[in-house]
């Protein structure tokens, strides 16, 4: 079966002959198209088949099996700092808290502690900053000049219940208030009654309305009932052009974990052996510690490789986790534990 | 390496273990080389000592003493003395000692996780999250076991002093197996560690004496093989228990025939892993790291036989390949490494020169490029392809970390190719499809098998081959018995000497021609034979066939031919004993009649034994459908499913006692739990038994499910129980009789089941009849089924 959404207008893309591994991209396109999307393709959901012991299984196993001490473990830290989409998404958020926010994206590590590192010269900064699109602007003005992204959530987050014409059109909006990444939500009952086209569509729809921007699909892995479910409304996003996969909104009650992930990005890995396209990865909610961020980043390792250790690549959604990391650089650093009040607030 | 370094190439850097407590406790035993006998620690007699090393760096950890026969006589000494006292406690004396030794274990987990890896050379991870937790849990769950034992295994009794030989690829973990369950029961133990990883043994016995465990319940001998020789032929010993490798398995089954010492082992296996293709490939590529990559693939259970369909067989191969080239191979005390160093430099050599010869045979070698350390005994995870059922790396076990892979195209094929070893003691299968998985696993010739997952263990689980991978269970209730024995008299039973008398009466009346029953039908003898039967009075009785080896072949044959029984309903099992009954009942007066003429008893005795066999038919009948397996409760989101599977093909030889009774008292029961059986009657009364096919021919046993033979007994089952199309041998006669079976029976290690020359009263309802007779007809497979799909 190979059915093309009538709806989409996007044109099918000829895809790769039987490609194996997928070519290593280095950067992010100008465009931030690296995933041109291909029609509609259902029989590849239907070979879908997770098992969800056997998921469990390996993410519990793999924690326990790669350690990183000292230089590696700092080094890696480093690494989740240099991912993170730093977030604020509170009703009660200003225009100054979204500026401290961002001047913290731009020196999210205590210059000394980067010192003592021997990192003087590192141009640190966080992966992006992500807010509402009422922040878009401020935010903009805040990171001008760094090359530090603004991410919008949009499309009616988190639950995707407006109309999709008003969803579409708050994407336009973000993206010509400066936002390069926008982060939508999909209508869940789509994927809960199977209804494989309508979400493409939608996707498809969101894809458009995003233009340049780079488009990170939050599927809401906590609501879709099963890994198959996961896997499924993984695929179908980046067949309608995601250049990210995301977990989660962070607003639902279950929501970044290792087993959604694993099932994420073996769905992505087959997607990109496929076509030969890159897409990426971002879990959001819940990831609050750094031991958290290490597990994540060793199993972006494990399953995707190195190419995929890159904030082009990854993210984080978090807006706690940074503090955590920051408190166990300078633990490396001095051999003492640190505390919160010791690094600036963002 | 500085941080930038490290956050431009993302490698993971070292992470060891800390290794500093076990340098000084081996510091501290460098020179000790001693045996742990009556709870003292001891010099062997011969002075004599071998190095023990690390194998990861060939650095001599410590030096362990040599045990001789001198040694094995002192400990075997040590635990007859203890034994008494020992069995005497009440189970929760008992239990209170297991409950000890579960806790210090888990104090002192690192110490012993790393002792371990250095020893052995096994990651430290499987060591600290694998080997130590499953040992501590084996002595919790037998701690409990020794708590309820009085109640829940009524009427049984330890075995006494059992001898136990363990391997060198899970060192506390198979002491643990062996120990645990054995203590729980009652039962004092000398074991032998292996000769490459006796130090966890060791630090044991340390433990047992911080435990205050009574002195001489362990004992604790090292040594070579010569040792394990010695403990296992030492007539103190009530039992050995041996995980090892099947050819010395055998050679065990040999020593120990006739000796009256119960036995269990655990041995080779080439166990199959099959993926369908609806199964989670990616999960699946993980359960192959788990099943073959695990301890350097030096694991008896693992699944080394990859069998994948043939649509997705090229896509698998890709996925694992990238997988490979993901593992770690390197510094056992590193926590972030898979595959740790082969424990010896022999055995890697051993691996090597099975890879050249399946790669001489035709298979291609794939090895990822990543590899291993240049110094140390390490080899890399090797995949074998286009490895056909005939290459050596599809029958011979390799134990290293050796894939072979090879495709099938239905189930059907799947099941057969799984099945084509000789081997069987774990499988894997890997399915979305809850139908398909639950219909193989059940088809599968294997004592474990795990439906997507593999290489899971748990104390409440048994464990434990089919066929060639050895016989008992270890840990469950299944694994328990194995260190009990039930209460029986020590009467010894004798032959009745054979009856002579003058041939008379021949075409006096209609002459009567008893023959043989084969496949559903009467079969004369092979070699045209016949003996004369004459009761104790030396009146003559009629002809008996005289069997001989070919008339044992076509009854094996016939019986091969019969498998659907095994399938048939118990229901329907049921129903055709009852109608045996009845059709027996219906002839009463006959068969009375003929048990008095022929054993010359009276016709009280007479009219006893038939009711008493009407009675057994429907025993057994009763029973055919409730005596049902357990759902084991793992801590796993699933269950294990202990299934009872008839044993197959059961050739069994009766005793005179009784001749009618005893006869349907072996026959009902194999019947009942779906096994097909060949039988040889009582030698001296065959006739009652060649009259009771007519009752079977009336009363719709499928042909080939029960045959008879007649003829000299011990003879014909020295033939079954060397026959390895034959997978249990039950014998009720003389000791010399046992002797020859279980001598017999070595070739293919089927079951057997004999009593030693021990009488059994038949009528009894106690000893004639019961759970042990099911159980002997039985073998447990445990199938493992984690379950979930809801996040």
């Amino acid at each position: 079966m190979n059915i093309e959404s009538t709806a989409t207008k996007r044109s099918p893309v000829v895809m790769a002959a039987a490609p194996t591994v997928p070519e290593s991209v280095s950067t992010l396109a100008e465009d931030h198209m690296l995933n041109p999307g291909t029609p509609l393709h259902l029989d590849w959901l239907d070979t879908i088949r997770i098992n969800q012991s056997a998921v469990e299984r390996r993410t519990e196993s793999l924690k326990a099996r790669r350690s990183l001490k000292k230089a590696w473990q700092a080094a890696w830290l480093l690494k989740a700092v240099s991912c993170i989409d730093l977030t604020t998404l509170h009703g009660d958020d200003t225009p100054g808290r979204v500026r401290r926010l961002c001047a913290k994206a731009l020196q999210p590590v205590r210059r000394d502690i980067l010192v003592d590192l021997g990192l003087a010269d590192m141009k640190l900064t966080t992966g992006a900053v992500c807010v509402y699109h009422s922040m878009v602007e401020t935010a903009v003005a805040a990171l001008e000049g760094s090359g530090v992204p603004v991410a919008a959530v949009s499309t009616g987050f988190p639950a995707c219940m407006s109309p999709l014409d008003t969803r579409l059109q708050e994407i336009r909006a973000s993206v010509a208030a400066g936002a390069r990444e926008i982060d939508i939500v999909v209508t869940r009952h789509f994927v809960l009654t199977g209804n494989w086209p309508a979400l493409y569509d939608e996707v498809c729809a969101y894809r458009e309305a995003c233009g340049t921007a780079h488009m990170k699909t939050i599927i809401s892995t906590g609501q879709l009932g099963t890994l198959n479910n996961v896997a499924r409304a993984s695929m179908v996003c980046m067949m309608a052009g995601a250049d990210f996969i995301k977990t989660s909104t962070g607003m639902e009650a279950v929501n970044a974990t290792l087993p959604f992930s694993l099932v994420m990005i073996r769905t992505l890995r087959e997607y990109c052996a496929e076509t030969g396209a890159v897409v990426g990865f971002k879990p959001a909610g819940g990831i609050s510690t750094a031991k958290d961020a290490l597990q994540y980043l060793v199993l972006i390792k494990e399953e995707l490789g190195d190419a995929w250790l890159d904030p082009d690549r990854f993210r984080f959604g978090a807006s706690s986790l940074l503090g955590d990391i920051e408190r166990q650089l300078e633990h490396y650093i001095s051999g003492q534990y640190s505390a919160a009040n010791r690094h600036p607030m963002g | 390496m500085d941080v930038a370094e490290a956050f431009n190439n993302m490698s993971y850097g070292p992470a060891p273990e800390a290794a500093d407590r076990v340098s000084t406790w081996l510091e501290d035993h460098r020179d000790a080389s001693s045996l742990f006998i009556g709870g003292e620690w001891v010099a062997p007699a011969s002075g004599k000592q071998f190095a023990s090393k690390n194998p990861a760096t060939g650095e001599v950890l410590g030096h362990i003493a040599q045990a001789d026969e001198d040694d094995i006589e002192q400990a075997v000494a040590a635990a007859r003395a203890a034994q008494p006292g020992w069995a005497g406690l009440t189970g929760h004396r008992r239990a209170r000692y297991l409950y000890a030794i579960a806790r210090l274990l888990q104090k002192h987990s690192r110490r012993f996780a790393v002792l371990e890896s250095m020893d052995n050379g096994k990651p430290i991870r499987e060591s600290r999250d694998v080997d130590i937790p499953l040992a501590i849990r084996h002595f919790y769950h037998h701690a409990g076991w020794a708590q309820l034992i009085a109640t829940e295994l009524p009427e049984q009794q330890p075995v006494g002093v059992v001898g136990q030989v363990i391997p060198w690829n899970f060192p506390l973990l198979m002491l643990a197996w062996k120990i645990a369950p054995a203590l729980a029961a009652g039962n004092c133990v000398v074991l032998k560690p292996a000769e490459y990883t006796s130090l966890s043994a060791l630090m044991f016995a340390e433990l047992c004496q911080e435990a205050a465990l009574p002195s001489g319940v362990v004992n604790i001998v090292t040594g070579d093989g010569t040792t394990g020789a010695a403990l296992v032929s030492h007539p103190g010993i009530d039992k050995v228990a041996f995980t090892g490798s099947t050819d010395v398995g055998r050679t065990i089954r040999e020593q120990t025939a006739g000796s009256g010492k119960k036995l269990t082992l655990e041995l080779g296996g080439k166990s199959p892993f099959i993926v369908f293709d609806d199964a989670d490939l990616d999960s699946a590529v993980e359960g192959v790291v788990d099943a073959i990559w695990f301890n350097q693939g030096q694991v008896c259970c693992g699944g080394s036989r990859l069998l994948v369909q043939e649509g997705i067989r090229d896509k698998l191969v890709e996925k694992l390949k990238v997988r490979m080239g993901s593992l770690r191979v390197g510094d056992p005390l590193d926590k972030g490494i898979d595959i740790g160093a082969i424990v010896d430099e022999r055995q890697r050599q051993r691996i090597s020169r099975l890879v050249q010869q399946g790669v001489d045979e035709g298979a291609t070698l794939w090895q990822p490029e990543n590899s291993c350390p240049d110094e140390g005994c390490f080899y890399p995870p090797t995949l074998l392809l286009g490895v056909e059922s005939s290459n050596v790396v599809a029958q011979e076990e390799v134990f290293g970390p050796v894939l072979s892979v090879m495709s099938f195209r239905t189930q059907k094929e799947a099941i057969e190719l799984a099945n084509n070893t000789r081997y069987g003691l774990a499988a894997s299968v890997w399915s979305e499809s809850i139908s398909r998985a639950l219909d193989v696993a059940p088809q599968l010739v294997a004592g474990v098998v795990w439906v997507n997952s593999t290489n899971q263990f748990d104390a409440a689980c048994g464990f434990g081959g089919y066929r060639e991978s050895g016989m008992g269970r270890e840990g469950g209730k299944e694994g328990l018995y194995e260190y009990l024995k039930p209460t029986l008299s020590d009467d010894q039973e004798q032959d009745i000497p054979m009856p002579t008398g003058t041939m008379t009466g021949a075409g006096y009346t209609i002459d009567r021609t008893a023959k043989f029953y084969v496949g559903g039908k009467q079969a004369r003898p092979d070699g045209g034979g016949s003996y004369a039967v004459f009761n104790p009075d030396g009146d003559y009785q009629g002809l008996a066939g005289e069997g001989n080896r070919k008339d044992i072949r076509n009854a094996v044959e016939a019986a091969f031919k019969a498998s659907s029984w095994a399938r048939t309903p118990a229901h329907n099992r049921a129903q055709i004993l009852y109608y045996i009954a009845e059709n027996l009942d219906y002839r009463f007066d006959e068969f009375t009649r003929r048990l008095q003429s022929l054993t010359g008893v009276t016709r009280r005795k007479a009219k006893r034994e038939v009711e008493a066999t009407v009675e057994r038919l429907f025993y057994y009948g009763a029973w055919a459908d409730k005596y049902d397996g357990a759902v084991h409760q793992p801590p796993i989101r699933g269950v294990a499913l202990a299934m009872n599977e008839p044993l197959g093909i059961v050739a069994a030889g009766c005793p005179d006692d009784a001749p009618l009774l005893a006869f349907v008292s072996m026959l009902a029961p194999l019947m009942a739990m779906g096994n097909r059986s060949v039988i040889v009657p009582s030698q001296r009364f065959p006739l009652i038994a060649t009259d009771f096919y007519q009752v079977l021919e009336t009363s719709d046993v499928p042909a080939g499910v029960v045959n008879i033979v007649t003829g000299e007994r011990d003879a014909l089952l020295q033939v079954c129980a060397s026959h390895n199309q034959v997978d249990g041998v039950w014998y009720h006669g003389v000791a010399a009789g046992s002797k020859l079976v279980e001598a017999a029976s070595a070739g293919n290690l089927k079951r057997t089941w004999v009593n030693h020359g021990r009488k059994r009263d038949w009528l009894s309802e106690e000893s004639g009849q019961g759970r042990e007779f099911m159980r002997e007809a039985c073998q447990v497979k445990n199938i493992w089924i984690p379950y979930g799909d809801s996040v």
